[in-house]
């Protein structure tokens, strides 16, 4: 497929701006670039058949089944594209006076009232832009907790288990915290008396997603938040997992301080190919002073409005400018509204029936991690296909790809060997999941009869295997003209 | 796979070869540049740098890993090669000649293996 | 039926016999049963769409969209072409998650390629990443990236946008980049001050070009004073003056970053917006997030992949320079669509129309009495003048007139911003309007 630049011709171009209308001021020469970029110059058909053939090589949700796991790829509400589009939200200038903003604002309080009912927190800060940013936020707030009350020399460390998201350390480290890894226990939880070893003085806080990466509920949840507090050190959730239990049980109430939430996973708002995502950070009172300004408050009685607080108190300061990813939250919020009290739980419950309905009907041909039911997301393991066969995670992965489904989360966690983690979401009907298991089990009987056959793989789509060394080795990131 | 006796290793799959009074060249081993798969990079220390016994002094990247490398000795880092930060191949291709830095005031090499001690503790470890 | 849940009940119960349960609750047996929720959530009943729809409508209208804006300052008002909208509300684009899987993401991949060529064709650098959260995120994470062993303070200029100055006051407490701040001089970076502040210790200078009040600064001056002292030079730029205005490659900037929200992204309430970070070649390997590079499949053909992995969190974990993973990929692909619309004519008619119009507006603002201009040197289309009455005031009245005027510095400063949004009808509306505020201030 050609790049944009090489579809370019000099004097080409779409007409989008009316002829100036006032004197020409010339700009000054020494301040001048030399020469002008190399922009594509396109006739507008073009532009529109160029991304048209991008997109024909894009796999998205609408595509087909994407069950990637731990990113909780469900279908994204077209309503919720419709809303965050209003003009009455896209044309809103961030520094715009208070009382022009009331609907803005309302959006943040409510979106800020249910996801605290849904974690069990107290506040709630929109500025995180993504899970990891959110991560940061909450570190932040952990760290600014232990130095208002003088203990910030001693408590350096952060506890992230072995099988966390590789966001969780590097999040860590970047809050100023050294990472202490707490290894898994052989059913994929928290070792609790090597929790027990590590705690100590010098303790700030846990990072913990439950349920875990290996999509189990870590039933000592309550013993471990309980250790961690009893040394002094607060508890933070990865809400990557959230889908598996809103409704069900909250954060708050397992004994967690600080969480964050990824409304491109749990709530429905599109991932956009990386990005915008939004990751809001939701704390018990405790935390709440820290958190990122301005908040949003209701002023009067009666007559009340809503207001900035600018006051800094003890916060962390800003993470991010403006107020996060507003549009996103506007997604969210219509989503929340859409699903109400009931839809919310019925939502974890069907991505839980989904998920242990396709772990039953492959657990025959492919190991699992785990044998027990799990919650959102189950991981596989080709360790012995791979020894065997050698056929490993990987091989099944790209043949996948031959059938038009996005492959599973692939080498995650790292704690299994020859994972393939597998998140079906609730929004998949039981016919899509019964085609995925005649799929995976295909695939699997491809890959007695010829093995070498699936290095292969695949076959049919728009490019196949890369050369991915080759890419690292020299890199090439930018078209040269 | 070779395991050269012009030189010793390390547990942790590191050469040491002697160039000069006091000045020892370190590279990786055969078998784990094997291990490691391709390399697509590798992150040097500076000359200056201090290098203590079976501490990380450097890392190198594959397409999906990156693991440290080991002092085998203890000294102080007199030349890095920087020829590999344009050709990180070379430690897959030509492992005993792609050395990662030159060390001197070595100390600290009581642990250091034989070539044939050495291809005896891969096999166990295998 | 409520929510997106597609299973029917009769499918529910048999895929519960497949899984040898009675009911969905046994699933979640393991889960201790005081840690389970009593009572149902406190929320609203779910809505059908059309009733979620009235609700939002209700909400957005509570919300008041100026007919006239001459406010900036970090979040600007530019004409989004028609394109720009259709082709990034398409499906594989709004719904793909991170193109892992590059076969099957080969759009995505070449789009953001095609997105990094683009960023470093204006910034003038060698190697761009595929975007950041934002203009402020970008800047601090470029600090992070001059950071070595023996430098470890930046030194951030005066006339940076304070609440980009905030953001990376937060990042560097935590990583341990201490933060000094460069002295200016009537409304520029200091360049006396500079050559005080500079030492061994100093990883880096970071400018705004233009700068929070819209002046243009002696960027190559400032880069050769800090170049010869061993700092970086990190210059924040406005991707529309980048039409006409020297590049920071030119500059001789090591980093360049910026808020990308010009390029066909809506005001939004100040988000999703875009960060877009570009490099020299020597600091490739210290871009953080995401980097997609060319290479090939098996049999030959062009492809596109993500890149130098080793280097992200997902890899290299604690011992990662930056936690990015999601980033704003579909910003990133706005304004690659917004710029390959305008191409490199339509921009720099965009960049000259807000430079004359500003030109324009601030010589009828200086007809009015009592409003001078608080700056003297170039600016682009941001300037800052004084207001003789209460700049609130002011703001306030012209409100009554559609105006979202400019945003108050002090109580008697104010700083303007026009685009090509503002014809020049709407400039004289703005003169007129002023007049008759200040005129009536001063009757009372």
């Amino acid at each position: 497929m050609q790049l944009i630049f090489e579809k370019s011709k000099e004097g080409r171009g779409c007409a989008i701006l009316p002829e100036m209308d006032v004197a020409t001021t010339e700009f000054p020469v020494f301040l001048k670039r030399s020469t002008a970029p190399k922009l594509p110059q396109m006739a507008e058909v073009d532009i529109s058949r160029h991304y048209t053939e991008l997109a024909k090589c894009t796999h998205g949700v609408n595509d087909g089944f994407y069950p990637l796991g731990s990113c909780t790829m469900k279908y994204n509400p077209r309503i919720n594209e419709e809303m965050a589009a209003l003009k009455g939200f896209t044309s809103l200038h961030p520094l715009q006076p208070e009382h022009t903003v009331q609907g803005a604002l309302e959006v943040l309080q409510l979106a800020e009232t249910y996801l605290c009912e849904i974690t069990g927190m107290d506040a709630m800060t929109f500025q995180p832009s993504a899970g990891a940013h959110g991560e940061f936020t909450g570190l932040l707030l952990i760290r600014a907790y232990h130095k208002s009350r003088g203990e910030l020399e001693k408590r350096r460390k952060i506890l992230v288990p072995d099988a966390a998201h590789g966001t969780n350390p590097a999040s860590a480290v970047m809050a100023g915290f050294t990472v202490v890894n707490i290894p898994s226990n052989e059913q994929g939880c928290v070792d609790i008396e090597k929790l027990k070893e590590a705690c100590g003085d010098d303790t700030a806080g846990l990072m913990l997603t439950n349920p875990n990466t290996v999509g189990l509920f870590d039933q000592n949840i309550l013993e471990i938040t309980k250790i961690v507090h009893e040394a002094g050190g607060l508890v933070y959730y990865d809400g990557a997992n959230l889908n598996a239990i809103m409704g069900i049980v909250r954060p708050g109430d397992m004994g967690f301080d600080v969480v964050h939430l990824n409304l491109h996973k749990t709530f429905s708002t599109p991932h956009g190919g990386g990005g915008p995502g939004s990751g809001p950070v939701g704390c018990k009172e405790i935390l709440a002073p820290f958190l990122p300004r301005p908040t949003v408050d209701k002023v009067g009685d009666t007559d009340w409005s809503l207001a900035w607080n600018h006051q800094p108190s003890k916060s962390i300061g800003a993470v991010r400018s403006f107020y996060g990813n507003f549009l996103v939250v506007v997604k969210a919020l219509t989503y929340i509204m859409s699903l109400g009290q009931q839809g919310i739980r019925e939502a974890a419950q069907n991505a839980v029936l989904n998920a242990n309905y396709l772990m039953h009907c492959l657990s025959d041909l492919y190991p699992m991690a785990f044998d027990r039911y799990c919650m959102h997301e189950f991981v596989m393991t080709l360790e012995q296909s791979k020894k065997e066969m050698d056929v490993s995670a990987l091989d099944i992965a790209k043949a996948l790809l031959d059938y038009g489904i996005h492959p599973p989360t692939m080498y995650f966690p790292l704690i299994v060997h020859e994972a393939l983690m597998v998140e079906p979401t609730e929004t998949e009907s039981k016919d899509t999941l019964d085609q995925a298991v005649c799929i995976l089990r295909k695939v699997y009987e491809e890959a007695m009869e010829d093995p070498s056959g699936m290095h292969q793989r695949p076959l049919n789509t728009p490019v196949r295997r890369l050369d991915e060394v080759g890419a690292a080795r020299h890199p090439k990131l930018r078209y040269e003209f | 796979m070779e395991f050269r006796s012009d030189r010793n290793y390390s547990k942790s799959h590191e050469w040491v070869k002697e160039i000069g009074t006091d000045k020892v060249e370190i590279g990786i081993s055969d078998f784990a540049q094997d291990a490691l798969g391709d390399i697509v990079f590798v992150n040097l220390p500076q000359a200056g740098d201090e290098v203590e016994v079976q501490t990380p002094f450097c890392d190198v990247e594959s397409v999906k890993a990156v693991s440290d490398v080991y002092s085998p000795v203890s000294g102080i880092v007199c030349e890095v090669n920087e020829d590999l930060l344009d050709n990180p191949a070379r430690i897959n291709e030509e492992p005993f000649d792609a050395w990662l830095i030159r060390v001197e005031q070595v100390t600290q090499r009581e642990a250091l293996l034989s070539a044939e001690e050495y291809e005896d503790f891969t096999k166990k470890e295998a | 039926m409520a929510g997106y849940v597609p299973s029917t009940i009769e499918e529910r119960k048999e895929m519960l016999k497949v899984c040898g349960v009675e009911s969905i609750e046994s699933l979640f047996e393991h889960i201790p049963d005081e840690l389970k929720l009593k009572y149902p959530l406190n929320l609203p009943s779910g809505l059908s769409e059309m009733g979620v729809s009235r609700t939002m409508q209700k909400i957005a209208a509570k919300n008041h969209v100026f007919a006239n804006v001459f406010r900036g300052a970090g979040a600007y008002h530019h004409y989004i072409p028609s394109q720009v909208k259709y082709i990034t509300a398409k499906e594989e684009f709004l719904t793909a998650y991170t193109p892992y899987q590059a076969e099957i993401s080969q759009g995505l991949l070449q789009s953001i390629f095609e997105f990094q060529t683009m960023i470093c064709e204006l910034t003038g650098m060698d190697v761009s990443n595929a975007s950041v959260y934002d203009g402020a995120t970008a800047a601090a994470e470029a600090i992070a990236m001059c950071r070595d062993r023996k430098r470890s303070v930046a030194l951030v200029s005066d006339c940076v946008d304070p609440k980009n100055l905030q953001v990376i006051e937060t990042y560097c407490e935590a990583n341990g980049i201490s933060i000094r701040s460069l002295a200016s001089k009537d409304g520029k970076t200091d360049i006396n001050a500079l050559e005080d502040e500079l030492n061994e210790t100093i990883a880096c200078v970071l400018l705004q070009q233009p700068n929070y009040y819209g002046l243009f600064e002696d960027a190559e001056a400032i880069g050769s004073i800090a170049h010869d002292k061993g700092a970086k030079l990190i210059m924040s730029v406005n991707p529309i003056s980048l039409g006409l205005m020297k590049t920071p490659g030119e500059c001789g900037a090591d980093i360049a970053v910026g808020e990308g929200q010009p390029l066909g992204i809506p005001l939004s309430f100040g988000g999703p917006y875009l960060g877009f970070m570009a490099a020299k070649k020597d600091l490739m390997r210290k871009l953080p997030g995401r980097i997609v590079g060319e290479t090939v499949d098996v049999d030959g053909k062009r492809a596109f992949v993500l890149t130098l992995q080793a280097r992200e969190q997902h890899i290299r974990r604690e011992k990662a320079s930056s936690n990015l993973c999601s980033n704003q990929a579909l910003c990133a692909m706005t304004a690659a669509i917004y710029l390959s619309v305008l191409g490199s004519k339509g921009l720099e008619e965009v960049s000259k129309q807000c430079f004359s119009k500003a030109h324009y507006a601030l010589e009828q603002i200086l007809k009015i009495e009592g409003f001078e201009r608080k700056f003297s040197g170039e600016f682009f289309h941001e300037f800052v003048t004084s207001c003789p009455i209460s700049a609130d005031k002011l703001l306030a009245e012209l409100e009554k007139y559609d105006i979202l005027g400019g945003l108050p510095l002090s109580e008697h400063e104010i700083l303007w911003c026009v685009t090509e949004m503002n014809r020049k009808e709407d400039i004289d509306y703005l003169i007129k309007a002023i007049k008759e505020v200040s005129q009536h201030a001063v009757d009372l």
